[in-house]
């Protein structure tokens, strides 16, 4: 691989219109239109081309308004449809930007006699020949497309900036907003603007399918990492820029393992900030998932423990207060498994104590093995004489629910069952220490 | 107009897509009282508050806040939503909700500032979720979301509250918190218009009642007007004559039109 400065120009070209398009995109997400930024892209074709006939220039500032008149025009229209059609929005959306993409199409057919606009370059770009058309800056030959990105990208920026507050607002709660002055729908349409006029500036370079893998991919990626909108805008820029790097480096690399030369880099970036997506959606699930297992094996871990001091304090209770061998102890319960493991964190939290013969109990450890006898035993008791269960079933059912009956759930139960001293098997019920007891 | 009436609502008519949804309405409500605007489903409660915030289209009528147009006086008026409305996906947390209650006193395109943000961890204070201001939204309970949503009203210190349902699915400490809160807020002159669904709770909360179903079925002191026959009148049967009338409007319109 040779990294030349055109390199690093495309590069750098790719990453300022990526995220001139993410930074947007946030806002599009977050408002579940998604949608709307695919559609815009592609309506602004008929605008770039009616823009064209009716000129005859091609400079940037007639592209820009004729994007920005038909990026207004396909949200007024998708809104238009949506309420007096009662099409769903989605539809709508799909009607809209399908009938005027094509439309553009013919319109570019009609002026591609005489202008170099044509539809393939609208797809795709040519980014990686973006480097050569320069621009004198300062001393350095700045690509023109650089600039007019960098542009686009300092306006969004300043958007976002000086909206902050008021885009918040008016994604979040539309009626709050229009109900504290700030118009809504005002927001809504000038964010369609900036998206239109952000497509264009976008297309010359890398073409719509890029724009509309930027406006969403990003953010959306941005999205299942965070819940924080300052963070989530942030990272949607630094994983559009990343879009870009990574889809340049390997447009040069990997059609070369396979005996090819280099393929479109705009296509190879929307694929990267895809592949990035893809990650992060497989890390956060395994994430989830070893959370869910470490949560799964401290309760296993509790229980286990929890089953150690009933134990040893039904040997208490039946008057053996000699300590108690870890191997006893084993042999006591019904799930053995971990049992040392238990022990060493009863002891680490001086509920066990470890003695000369074995463990014994704690005070506290005795106060806390109470609590779990208590709730064990209430619970036979409401099996039993509320819920009609035999008292031989009651203890089964009583070792697994034991763990998760909490001090209100203990009183409830106290009260339901109306303040037993025994239980089913006639053993007496401990009084307890938070239950309060009888009223 | 009387500036000292909070809310003076007069033949308002509501539709949506013809279909007429408030009819020739007419509301007065007095100063410092908190009242419950009471109806069956679909009788128009909710778009009552959304006509007096001017988020509907109305067909006709007039709204008044403390005698000027509810749009010109929009902040006098706090506003709950319905929790149901709400995207409690959107990456906010609690703080930054109550801050939106700020926003007009913060002024356009200038960020939020650190004493608007103690004011607002003030008001979370007094909901009673001072430790879970930086919790995002979908982390918090469904009685805690009710309660960061009150606090953002709180924080707006209008004159005229304007709360849908706010006892809706909520838990008995939330409850109990509403309440207080409704309480202090009379206390402190204000007027609260609350969307209520459960009739048995109506005598022991509000002061006055607005019984509607498309219509105002009847409005005063709770005492005189919550009653069984008004309540019949409200609940029973549908209004199929009054709709009947408004849909052969509408369609006359619409041929003339």
């Amino acid at each position: 691989m040779q990294w030349m400065a055109l390199d690093t120009w495309i590069v750098v070209v790719g990453a300022l219109c990526a995220m001139s398009c993410a930074l947007l995109g946030n806002y599009l997400v977050l408002r579940r239109m998604s949608m709307m930024g695919d559609a815009i892209s592609h309506a602004v074709l008929p605008g770039l081309a009616a823009a064209y006939l009716l000129t005859g220039s091609r400079d940037s500032v007639t592209m820009f308004a004729g994007a920005a008149v038909v990026g207004v025009l396909t949200a007024l229209l998708v809104q238009g449809l949506y309420r007096l059609g009662r099409l769903e929005e989605g539809a709508a959306m799909g009607v809209v930007f399908t009938s005027l993409f094509a439309l553009g199409l013919i319109l570019l057919r009609q002026a591609a006699d005489h202008v170099d606009l044509d539809p393939g370059c609208v797809l795709y770009g040519a980014v990686e020949l973006s480097p050569l058309d320069t621009i004198r800056l300062w001393g350095w030959d700045v690509p023109r497309a650089a600039i007019v990105n960098g542009a686009t990208l300092a306006c969004n920026a300043l958007f976002v900036l000086l909206f902050y507050k008021e885009l918040r607002l008016s994604s979040f709660d539309p009626a709050l907003a229009t109900a504290l002055g700030i118009n809504a729908q005002v927001m809504h349409y000038l964010l369609m603007t900036l998206v239109a006029a952000t497509a264009v500036a976008a297309f010359e370079s890398v073409g719509s399918i890029l724009v509309i893998a930027m406006l969403i991919v990003p953010p959306a990626t941005a999205y299942l990492l965070t819940r924080r909108l300052g963070v989530m805008i942030g990272l949607s820029l630094v994983l559009a820029a990343l879009s870009a790097l990574l889809g340049h480096l390997s447009a040069i690399t990997v059609p070369g393992w396979f005996g090819f030369s280099d393929t479109s880099t705009a296509a190879m970036m929307a694929v990267a900030a895809g592949a990035i997506f893809s990650v992060a959606c497989f890390a956060k699930s395994c994430y989830a998932w070893g959370r869910r297992g470490i949560e799964r094996m401290s309760f296993s871990l509790r229980s286990v423990g929890e089953d150690v001091l009933a134990a040893l304090y039904r040997r208490r209770e039946a008057g053996d207060e000699a300590p108690v061998s870890a191997g006893a102890l084993r042999a006591a319960l019904a799930r053995p498994g971990w049992t040392a493991l238990a022990l060493w964190d009863l002891a680490r939290r001086r509920a066990v104590t470890r003695l000369p013969g074995g463990y014994a109990l704690t005070p506290a450890g005795l106060r806390q093995a109470e609590e779990l006898v208590r709730s064990h035993r209430l619970w036979e008791t409401f099996l039993v004489n509320i819920a009609g269960q035999s008292p031989a079933d009651a203890h089964g059912s009583a070792m697994r629910v034991e763990h998760v009956i909490d001090a209100a759930m203990q009183s409830e139960l106290a009260r339901q069952t109306g303040f037993p001293e025994l239980d089913p098997h006639a053993k007496p019920i401990p009084r307890g220490s938070s239950s309060g007891g009888e009223p | 107009m009387n500036a000292a009436v909070p809310l003076h609502i007069s033949d308002l008519t509501v539709a949506y897509h013809r279909k007429p949804v408030l009819w020739d309405v007419n509301i007065a409500l007095p100063e410092g009282k908190l009242v419950g605007l009471v109806g069956p489903n679909g009788s128009g409660k909710s778009t009552l508050l959304k006509s007096v915030l001017g988020l509907v289209p109305r067909s006709s009528g007039r709204i008044l806040v403390y005698g000027k147009p509810a749009t010109r006086n929009r902040a006098l008026v706090g506003y709950v939503p319905q929790r149901e409305t709400v995207d409690w996906d959107f990456p906010v947390s609690a703080l930054d909700v109550v801050v939106m209650g700020l926003y007009r006193e913060i002024g356009w395109c200038v960020p939020v500032r650190r004493r608007q943000k103690e004011k607002a961890l003030a008001a979370l204070e007094t909901v009673g979720l001072a430790e879970y201001a930086h919790r995002q939204i979908s982390q918090l309970s469904g009685g805690q979301q009710q309660r960061v949503f009150l606090a953002r009203a709180l924080v707006q210190d209008a004159r005229l509250y304007l709360m849908d349902e706010p006892f809706a699915g909520v838990d008995a400490a939330t409850e109990q918190a509403i309440i207080a809160l409704l309480l202090e807020l009379r206390a402190a002159g204000r007027t609260v218009l609350v969307v209520h669904h459960d009739i048995q709770t109506v005598p022991t909360y509000f002061d006055h009642v607005v019984l509607l179903n498309m219509r105002v079925v009847a409005q005063g002191p709770t005492e005189d007007v919550f009653t069984e026959e008004n309540l019949r009148r409200t609940y029973g049967g549908k209004l199929t004559l009054l709709s009947d009338a408004a849909e052969a409007l509408a369609r006359r319109g619409a041929q003339r039109g």
